[in-house]
């Protein structure tokens, strides 16, 4: 119980003295988090619009398998993407392992599934007199996608936040790909495993809270805005 | 709403639930008894010696042994600080002897050894090959200096008892280790475990600081080679310490003091001296035994059964 106490106490100082190592890190944190999912949101979004509006053989499958893809495991497309930058890998010669672009491609790939899926799950809740009337007066494809996902808008953004705080939190991805450097890959959940192992629980539990209470900052203002 | 006989009947329900959790958790926790758990470095556990030194253990004795922490040194130490574990088998002197001084733990006993490797890129581009290890050192750090495209240094940077090694080395170069430290883009903070930080080092093709039996585990899929193996600057002394009991009431003092008597034990030396030969060409460990010089261990802690008795307060 000591160390949730102080760690509590010590994520405030942390935050209150703006300690500049933490800082850094939060800031990196969300820096590469929010690039892989702006990145993400822009491709799979109107992907996950293009799969619902289109009929075609084994779009269920698909869409079932997007779904499985929702608890890929962190650690699993750590390897992969590892494979793939490794310097005896296919993509090896771009140098991107051990960089946070490395890490952006890793989380994009993490977070995709659940973009897409989302997004798809988002888009069957808008009416289809509401498609079928864009049709009618004359839209094309692209626009009646835009016009359901501005219907869904909300559910969208909640997809969106919920793909944020997978990014942002996982450790699988930020380990192996960006590999914990200091000054240079080092994000939250990683200096909290290093921390841990470090045997300074009091603050990997306040790098914990801070985790938490950017996730919380991050809940209330959507909610905020959906309460508009 | 309810009604009431409904309510009662779901009450029950819950409360039988409840009964069922308890006799469940109480019958695990009776096993607590004969049950022994070990926090330890990752070398020990990683190449697989310190389970099959269990394994041995459980066989000649009706008891159950687990490694819940193995992550190195540096937790380690804050398991057993916390009573969590009732053994700590780690590689740090220097922490080992703050450990029993705090009354955390009962009394030191080294029971093996090998060496420290400096490994690095074939081509070894800041000329390390030949000198010893804080020579080398000092030459990989000016070399970084002046050519950090070309000569890169990975560091643990996590506590463990490797990091401290590599500390104490920088510091018999004659750095500062903070000044090491931020000293430029040479010197790569991996905070990593040895596995990873190898992988890394491979990867970047960079210099680092390992353990002999981590590297020799690693081998095969790394193109590092290692540059410097011996001496006594890179000695890697390895020690068991059971925890305290008049500190931490509850930890399993007897079975850990059984256990460090069957790690110093001539059977368990011979598997030590031995284990790794049929795999790798040759053993990963050195045996303690009759080698307490060269560990630099007193007689009183060096591969004796244990003195200090399991009285609690």
């Amino acid at each position: 119980m000591e160390e949730i106490w102080n760690g509590i106490l010590r994520a405030v100082e942390l935050i209150v003295t703006l300690n500049p190592e933490v800082m850094e890190i939060t800031a990196r944190s969300l820096f590469i988090s929010f690039t892989a999912v702006f990145l993400a949101a822009i491709i799979d979004i109107p992907l996950g619009g293009l799969i619902e509006l289109r009929k075609f053989r084994g779009k269920r499958a698909l869409v079932d398998l997007i779904q499985t893809l929702y608890g890929l495991p962190t650690v699993t497309v750590g390897l992969l993407v590892f494979l793939l930058l490794s310097r005896s890998g296919p993509f090896g010669s771009l140098e991107l392992l051990y960089t946070p672009t490395g890490m952006v491609i890793g989380q994009m790939i993490l977070i995709s599934p659940i973009l897409i899926g989302l997004t798809i799950s988002a888009l069957r809740g808008v009416s289809p007199h509401i498609r079928d009337t864009a049709i009618s007066l004359g839209a094309d494809e692209s626009q009646v996608i835009r016009t359901i996902i501005k219907e869904a808008r909300f559910a969208v953004i909640a997809a969106v936040l919920i793909g944020f705080g997978r990014a942002l939190s996982e450790v699988g991805v930020a380990m192996m790909i960006g590999g914990n450097i200091r000054d240079y890959t080092r994000v939250l959940t990683t200096s909290i495993a290093l921390q841990t192992s470090m045997g300074n629980l009091e603050t990997s539990m306040a790098l914990g809270i801070i985790l938490i209470g950017i996730s919380m900052i991050l809940n209330l203002s959507l909610s905020r805005f959906q309460g508009r | 709403m309810l009604s009431k006989g409904l309510l009662m009947q779901r009450n029950l329900r819950i409360s039988m639930f409840l009964i069922a959790l308890i006799t469940v958790s109480a019958a695990l926790s009776a096993a607590d008894e004969g049950r022994l758990k070990i926090a330890t470095t990752s070398s020990l556990y990683d190449t697989g010696l310190l389970e099959s030194i269990v394994d041995q253990f459980i066989e000649k004795n009706d008891a159950t042994v687990q490694i819940p922490s193995h992550g190195g040194t540096g937790i380690a130490i804050a398991a057993g600080q916390k009573g969590d574990v009732d053994l700590l088998i780690v590689h740090d002197k220097a922490r080992e002897v703050n450990f029993i001084e705090e009354g955390d733990g009962l009394e030191r006993r080294c029971f093996a050894y090998n060496y420290f490797y400096i490994v690095g890129p074939d081509d070894d581009p800041a000329g390390v090959s030949g000198l010893n290890a804080s020579q080398a050192f000092k030459s990989i750090m000016e070399s970084g200096l002046s050519n950090p495209n070309q000569v890169k240094f990975i560091t643990r940077g996590d506590l463990s008892g490797t990091h401290s090694k590599e500390q104490s080395l920088w510091k018999a170069a004659g750095y500062d280790y903070s000044a090491v430290n931020t000293s430029g883009p040479w010197y790569v903070d991996a905070g990593s475990p040895m596995g990873a930080t190898l992988i890394m080092a491979n990867e970047k093709s960079a210099y680092t600081l390992t353990d002999m039996s981590t590297f020799m585990a690693y081998k095969g899929n790394l193109t590092l080679v290692p540059l410097i193996e011996g001496g006594d600057e890179l000695l890697n002394v390895y020690s068991a310490i059971a925890i305290n009991p008049e500190k931490h009431p509850g930890v399993n003092c007897q079975l850990a003091n059984q256990f460090i008597d069957y790690l110093v034990s001539p059977e368990c030396q011979e598997i030590i001296g031995t284990y790794g030969q049929e795999q790798y060409g040759k053993p990963l460990f050195f045996k303690g035994e009759g080698n307490c010089e060269v560990m630099g261990c007193s007689a009183e802690e060096c591969v004796v059964p244990t003195q200090a008795g399991c009285a609690q307060a």
